[in-house]
């Protein structure tokens, strides 16, 4: 019994998977949240069974009840989070939130099976950071005036970046990290949306090349701090947001030609300057040649791509683990081994959801500040899975950053869960907005209407 | 707008590379030693069997009572080279199919029985195209001599057999590890049929014979030679084989009989310019294109060597060394009107329950020469077999067309035993090649073996 229970359960686990993502896409038939409220609850409905029975094949493949109790907390916290958010926020947009347990919940299925300590690290995180960030759409809503302190996020990004730099703890040869209290902090995950906030509210009134060069020397140190703290994949997210968003508020094709003119000759530069950047590359190129060394990684997350098929090995049956650091940037490949290239692709669709929804709602937004935050925002996320996926799968040369929400880490999860929060804070907003207008509207056609009736009696 | 959809289609590019890139390497990434998806396979599966062409199992993984397993190799040292070991790192077959013989593509619920009685899944099954029958009569007809023989069918590229001996008994490889690391004289785990590299001797007058073809299509028939037993130009003298004296000879006879004398008589008449790029042609000094692990022949070739060099290597002496696979294919090539189709051995993989997995098939063609050239190397052939030296091989119940060669090797004069020819001539459906090591000539010793060969594949003889 047990064994046809773990033999079948990662083909019902990819089926429901599947559907899953199936539904996240046909939201956007519908316009308004009332017409998809089916959608949803089946969605989270998948999401359970998903959830449960990987846990069930965990707990029957280890012979250890513990697991349960462990489900049973993460249960218990998805479940608060989906009724939570739906009592504060009746106009909370469910597909963000959905999309977002999900990958939460791949995320932990994922780490308990690789590392039982740092899942239980993750989880209590996820847990301070959801009763941290649940305020934030509220936060967003009401305090109008944080459109006008951009020279406050300029500081308040650049600093700390500094303090990184000057004291930084070195992870992995890049100074990433300062630690408080014994808890590890990596600013930059952070300053990320203070980033975004200042390209916004620098450029929201204004587009005159004054602005635009204002914006640009501000994003320029950060970048260079960046880069000189080795962080590439983090100053590479910043340039790219910088570049798309300065697009989007100028549309102006000259500003995205040159851009990305300037990025391609960084990017040459730092080529020829870092020696770990040529590592990368070559690693890239050609994993096979130097397998024994720069080239370990990538090979091995490879290996466990090809390994797992299209329904994966099986929760416990791979070997994710020969790969270096798979919990934090490997974590896709860890996933398509054992779990399969259908599940993995499919957390890769249900990210991309989540991207076309963020511009949905950029695009709707009538206050171009917040149009532009959410367009940050989506760039954001959107550019980091990018990174981390093409990274695992030797699309792109690695640049080590983390998969938002699925992999480990701290700030990473603490950052994209504000992010998330912020754009459900937007989506109020803009709910405001329509339901202003629909007044407005019904007010002139009640008006036009009663001065009808007056003319024909 | 226009970044939502460049997004969207960066992604699906990607996505698509994923499922490309994964499904691709899958065999090239199992069968890297750093890849622990070997190990995770072999925990799950029971290594599949290789089969003959008729199914009679070559290599068979067999669970005793105390659940250890070990490989079975029923025919024991027959197709020791090229089925190869799997134990003490992997050769032949067992090396070439380890990817398909450790999955497993048994249905699942028989999968999912098995894992309910915690039993391993039984891994797909190699389908090869050898023939017992005729392995056991070249394997025979060698005796206690060393060397190889490889028999193919030129039409579509199937190797039927292929021996190299000595041999070994796959069984007891573990066993007889530690002498063979000791012994490194014998070479006895070299599959010399694809390995081995020997001097052509004689059955190179096939390629200079195609050459001077090729230079004169139409007078090469007007060629006329003197043979008084060795022939000496600039200070550098050939001798014919045992100094045998030919007398006046024309192209046909100079070849049937194999006249030394004549033949470096005409490496001094070709273009050597011409010669080297029909060598090129015909796979010299390029990795053969074969499945399994093959040598790669060499042969001196330049426009400006010297007239010694011109002679020895017309006669296939002085630096040539080929492969008794390579000279097979050559052979092939003629027999099947210029057109060498790739060797193959294996032909398809199947799961337990014999629902075929995977089909292989020749790899491709590759044109040695043109028609007209096979057709006249075909007839210089069946002379050879009608009255020259391979004579001992006339008069069956089968046409048969071949060359002789007798390699020599040391400058005692010692030679190789080389025969390479098909059957029947009229639609050739066998190629077969022999050399014996330090025989003699290939006429006495190399033909006798070639023809049983033959004769089991025909029915015909004991």
């Amino acid at each position: 019994m047990e064994q046809y229970i773990v033999a079948l359960s990662k083909y019902f686990i990819a089926i429901c998977m599947a559907i899953y993502t199936y539904e996240s896409f046909s939201v956007f038939r519908f316009r308004e949240e009332k017409q998809r409220k089916g959608i949803y609850t089946r969605q989270v409905i998948l999401l359970f069974f998903v959830h449960f029975t990987s846990f069930l094949t965990i707990c029957i493949k280890t012979g250890d009840l513990q697991y349960l109790f462990f489900y049973a907390f993460q249960q218990l916290a998805v479940f608060t989070v989906l009724v939570l958010f739906e009592l504060f926020y009746p106009a909370v947009n469910r597909l963000v939130i959905n999309n977002m347990c999900m990958l939460l919940v791949i995320g932990f299925v994922i780490l308990t099976r690789l590392n039982m300590g740092l899942a239980i690290r993750q989880f209590i995180i996820v847990a301070v950071s959801m009763a941290l960030v649940m305020g934030i759409p509220y936060l967003i809503r009401r305090f109008r005036e944080i459109k006008n302190f951009s020279w406050v996020y300029a500081l308040l990004g650049i600093l700390p970046l500094g303090v990184v730099l000057a004291l930084g703890n070195t992870t992995y040869g890049s100074k990433l990290s300062y630690s408080i209290f014994g808890l590890s902090f990596q600013p930059s995950e952070f300053i990320k949306i203070i980033f975004v906030f200042f390209i916004a509210s620098a450029l929201y009134k204004s587009t005159s090349l004054l602005q635009v060069a204002y914006v640009t020397a501000v994003a320029g140190i950060h970048v260079l701090i960046l880069a000189a703290s080795r962080d590439l994949g983090g100053a590479l997210i910043f340039f790219v947001t910088y570049v798309l968003m300065v697009f989007l508020a100028t549309k102006n094709f000259l500003y995205l030609l040159l851009g990305m003119a300037g990025g391609g000759g960084a990017s040459v530069i730092a080529y020829q300057l870092f020696r770990h950047v040529q590592e990368r590359v070559q690693a890239w190129r050609d994993p096979w040649s130097v397998i024994d060394g720069e080239g370990y990684q990538v090979a091995q997350s490879l290996f466990s791509l090809g390994r797992g098929g299209l329904f994966g090995l099986g929760l416990f049956q791979g070997a994710p683990e020969d790969i270096p650091k798979v919990e934090r940037d490997f974590i896709f490949s860890a996933v398509a081994e054992e779990m399969g290239l259908i599940v993995a692709l499919c957390v890769i669709m249900v990210s991309l959801s989540c991207f076309i929804m963020f511009m949905n709602i950029s695009m709707r937004m009538r206050d171009r500040f917040y149009q532009l935050i959410a367009f940050g925002m989506g760039i954001l996320y959107i550019f980091q899975v990018f990174l981390t996926i093409g990274g695992d799968t030797k699309f792109i040369p690695m640049t080590g950053v983390t998969l938002p929400l699925v992999s480990y880490g701290g700030s990473s999860v603490m950052a994209t869960l504000m992010m998330f929060s912020i754009i459900e804070g937007l989506y109020i907003i803009r709910q405001d907005e329509g339901a202003v207008h629909v007044k407005k509207k019904n007010r002139i056609v009640e008006g036009k209407r009663a001065e009808g009736e007056k003319e024909t009696p | 707008m226009i970044v939502s959809y460049f997004f969207v289609f960066l992604f699906l590019s990607m996505m698509s590379y994923i499922c490309v890139y994964a499904y691709q390497n899958q065999e090239v990434m199992i069968n890297n030693s750093y890849n622990a998806g070997q190990q995770i396979l072999v925990a799950q599966n029971r290594r599949g069997s290789i089969m003959a062409r008729d199914g009679e199992v070559l290599a068979e993984t067999i669970t005793l009572a105390d659940g250890s397993e070990v490989r079975k190799y029923p025919y024991d040292s027959l197709f020791s080279h090229v089925v190869g070991y799997s134990t003490k790192g992997k050769t032949g077959i067992e090396d070439r199919m380890n990817y398909y013989l450790i999955q497993s593509n048994a249905p699942l619920n028989e999968k999912m029985d098995n894992g309910m009685q915690e039993k391993k899944n039984p891994g797909d099954n190699v389908y090869t195209t050898l023939d017992v029958g005729l392995q056991e009569a070249a394997n025979k007809a060698m005796g206690i001599y060393e060397g190889a023989i490889v028999a193919t069918n030129p039409k579509t590229g199937e190797i039927l057999a292929m021996v190299s001996k000595p041999d070994f008994n796959p069984n007891e490889i573990s066993d007889i590890w530690e002498e063979l690391l000791v012994d490194d004289e014998s070479g006895i785990l070299l599959n010399r049929a694809a390995q081995g590299l020997y001097p052509p001797g004689s059955t190179f007058k096939i390629v200079t014979a195609l050459e001077y073809i090729h230079e004169n299509p139409s007078d090469y028939t007007k060629y006329s030679f003197t043979c008084n037993g060795s022939i000496k130009i600039d200070g550098s003298r050939i001798q014919c084989y045992h100094g045998a004296n030919h007398g006046k000879v024309n192209f046909e006879k100079s070849f049937a009989k194999s006249c030394n004398s004549s033949f470096a008589n005409m490496g001094t008449k070709v273009d050597w310019n011409s010669f080297s790029g029909t060598l090129n042609g015909l796979l010299f000094g390029k990795p053969l294109p074969f499945e399994l692990e093959s040598a790669v022949s060499t042969v001196k070739a330049k426009p400006d060597m010297t007239i010694k060099d011109q002679m020895q290597t017309a006669i296939g002496q002085g630096e040539t060394l080929v492969s008794p696979l390579h000279m097979n294919m050559i052979t092939c090539a003629i027999a099947n009107d210029g057109k060498l189709q790739h060797p193959y051995v294996v032909d398809h993989v199947e799961n337990a329950n014999g629902a075929v997995i995977k089909r292989f098939s020749s790899s491709g063609s590759t044109k040695m020469m043109s028609e007209q050239e096979s057709y006249i190397l075909q007839g210089l052939m069946r002379e050879v077999v009608e009255s020259g030296t391979a004579t001992r091989m006339k008069d069956q119940s089968y046409t048969a067309a071949g060359k002789t060669g007798s390699a020599e090797y040391n400058s005692e004069r010692d030679s190789h035993a080389w025969f390479t020819g098909f059957a029947p001539v009229e639609d050739p459906q066998i190629c077969v090649t022999v050399i014996i090591e330090g025989a003699g000539s290939g006429g006495d010793y190399a033909v006798p073996m070639a023809r049983r060969v033959f004769d089991a594949y025909f029915g015909a003889g004991e």
